[in-house]
């Protein structure tokens, strides 16, 4: 297992992080040596065994469907960066 | 001096009325004056405050709240650069019901940032310093919220827990601190870091205190969907001083290498008083330990990468502004430049870990593997506890260690938590108490398990060997 400078830029386009050079170089020593130390998982015999996700027996967690009130719009948008009006402002996504 | 007591201690005083609320927070507020330049606990240290509602049982009594659970009168930021300024529109289910209680919310605690540490020296603040010696790390991810309460600056504290981020800030700061059955207290408002494994919790001076902050947190809510619908009980209730008969394992693969020779001679120590004190021992083993580690770092990396998505400077925090469009549009680029510049170090690292064990051709190798041995992990505590009442185990294999220390190494970080780690994984309570020194007066914890929703086994266990012993009235000189 080997994570090269590559791998790291790619990962980090799909987690959307730009990092720097140094950071890349970094990462890209420091995960190889978590990731070998994960390698252990490897020896142990996992045939028939169910993953558990979650712990406890309880799932699909379901409510009524009534209308409730919500937050004040203004509230909501009090920790924009950007706004205008009803809206968080983004920067321009189609040309 | 009111500010070394205890809530109860306090709770007594204020009811004879011999003391008011009041008093209490000029004592508070005199020992963050005189301290806080030191050991720096707080993110956002405590307002003024211009009235209380002094509702029922808590009187006005001032708590400080670890940075990651959401306040309306205090800025939210775990601890990091990236919700810089985030002020939320709403209170955490917590909140509300300390609130509902009469507690006064009273600053939030320094963390490792977005709880991604076990130093509290990733927060974008700075570290924060450990009461015992100032020189070395209080642990994390809640070492803001132990130290406040270890320092007397505050009363007592909530923290929140994945990996051990309550237990071992208190075992090397020398308090009480009580990780719940996941699902025992409602998530609603924590901003999440992994959330299956997520819980909040108390930090306090002594297990009483516990059990009445336990009392008033726990209980089924509606708006987190993985809190349980089961009734609570009164722990205070738990607090019986008297374990004749409760059946105790020690499991062997928690005295291994690595462990401090002064830690494990307190450890054992801690098991020749509980014998004295009627609980019976025996030695147990738990073969998957030495996994849990491993496990945790693919499944809470995994399951920070998805959560840690919502940091994208649209909706709050920091947005980078001189955005270098390149390649990938404005939009995108946007998103990429605020995330480099807004996540520190540690998150990044903890973000590209957990894109990465979920990647596409990676996932099966990685994330469904650890899921596998997160069910071995938990079935050998099944085990234990079909037998068994308690586990104890050391919270920490080391006492505090010094800042820096550990920072440039990550592996040799994550370490830290390999005692604690376990308990999260499978879901099980667990709580640290103080339980001894090292020869250069440094706290030591003791870590007591406990079967899901038993909380009343361990806080039965701590409260008797508290109350059989003195560790916890230790304070530390700063």
């Amino acid at each position: 297992m080997n994570i090269s400078k590559e791998t790291v830029k790619y990962i980090s386009n799909l987690a959307r992080i730009e990092l720097t050079e140094e950071e890349i170089e970094k990462f890209s020593l420091q995960l190889n040596d978590i990731l070998r130390y994960i390698e252990q998982l490897k020896e142990i015999d996992i045939t028939n065994i169910s993953p558990t996700a979650h712990i406890l027996p309880i799932s699909n967690v379901k409510r009524s469907d009534e209308p409730r009130s919500s937050l004040k719009i203004d509230e909501v948008l009090k920790n924009a960066p950007q706004k205008e009006g009803l809206f968080f402002k983004v920067p321009k996504v189609i040309e | 001096m009111l500010n070394t007591k205890t809530a109860h201690e306090l709770l007594d005083l204020i009811s004879s009325g011999e003391v008011s609320y009041e008093d209490v927070l000029v004592d508070v507020k005199s020992q963050i004056k005189k301290t806080e330049s030191k050991i720096k606990a707080y993110a956002h240290p405590p307002n003024n405050v211009e009235s209380v509602s002094q509702g029922s049982l808590l009187k006005g009594i001032p708590i400080a709240i670890k940075d990651n659970i959401c306040t309306k009168e205090y800025l939210t930021t775990c601890s990091s650069h990236i919700l810089e300024g985030f002020n939320p529109p709403y209170d955490a289910t917590v909140i509300e019901r300390l609130k509902e209680k009469g507690a006064l919310i009273f600053g939030k605690t320094n963390m490792d940032e977005f709880a991604f540490g076990s130093s509290c020296e990733t927060s974008f603040y700075g570290p924060s310093r450990n009461p015992w010696d100032l020189d070395r790390v209080p642990g994390g991810s809640s070492g803001g919220s132990a130290a406040a309460v270890a320092s007397d600056e505050a009363i007592w504290a909530l923290g929140s827990d994945t990996g051990g981020s309550i237990r071992q800030p208190a075992s090397l700061c020398g308090v009480v601190g009580l990780k719940p059955t996941y699902g025992r207290v409602s998530r609603y408002g924590l901003i999440a870091f992994a959330s299956s494994l997520d819980q909040i919790g108390p930090i306090t001076k002594d297990v009483y205190d516990t059990a009445l902050l336990l009392n008033i947190i726990a209980g089924h809510d509606n708006r987190d969907s993985t809190s349980i619908n089961i009734e609570t009980e009164d722990y205070l209730k738990c607090l019986e001083k008297d374990i004749k008969g409760l059946k105790i394992a020690i499991p062997k693969e928690y005295f291994i290498k690595g462990l401090d020779k002064e830690v494990g001679d307190s450890i054992r120590e801690t098991r020749s008083t509980l014998e004295k004190l009627g609980a019976s021992f025996k030695e147990v083993s738990l073969p998957h330990t030495k996994y849990a580690v491993a496990v945790y770092y693919i499944l809470a990396t995994a399951e920070a990468s998805s959560n840690l998505a919502r940091f994208d400077g649209v909706q709050y925090g920091f947005r980078e502004r001189n955005i270098d469009k390149k390649e990938t549009g404005p939009m995108i680029s946007m998103y990429k430049q605020s995330r480099g510049k807004g996540f520190g170090l540690e998150a990044k690292r903890r973000i590209i870990l957990g894109t990465y064990v979920l990647s596409s051709g990676y996932y099966d190798a990685y994330y469904l593997r650890a899921l596998k041995v997160r069910t071995l992990i938990k079935k050998d505590f099944d085990e234990v506890f079909k037998e068994f009442d308690c586990i104890i185990t050391p919270t920490s294999p080391t006492p505090a260690f010094k800042i820096g220390e550990r920072l440039e190494n990550p592996l040799s970080m994550y370490l830290s938590d390999i005692y604690t780690i376990s308990a999260n994984l499978s879901g099980i309570p667990a709580i640290s108490i103080p339980c001894g020194f090292t020869k250069g007066r440094l706290p030591i914890g003791l870590q007591i398990l406990s079967a899901p929703f038993k909380e009343r086994d361990l806080l039965r266990t701590a409260y008797t060997f508290e109350q059989n012993t003195d560790w916890h009235k230790a304070k530390p000189k700063i």
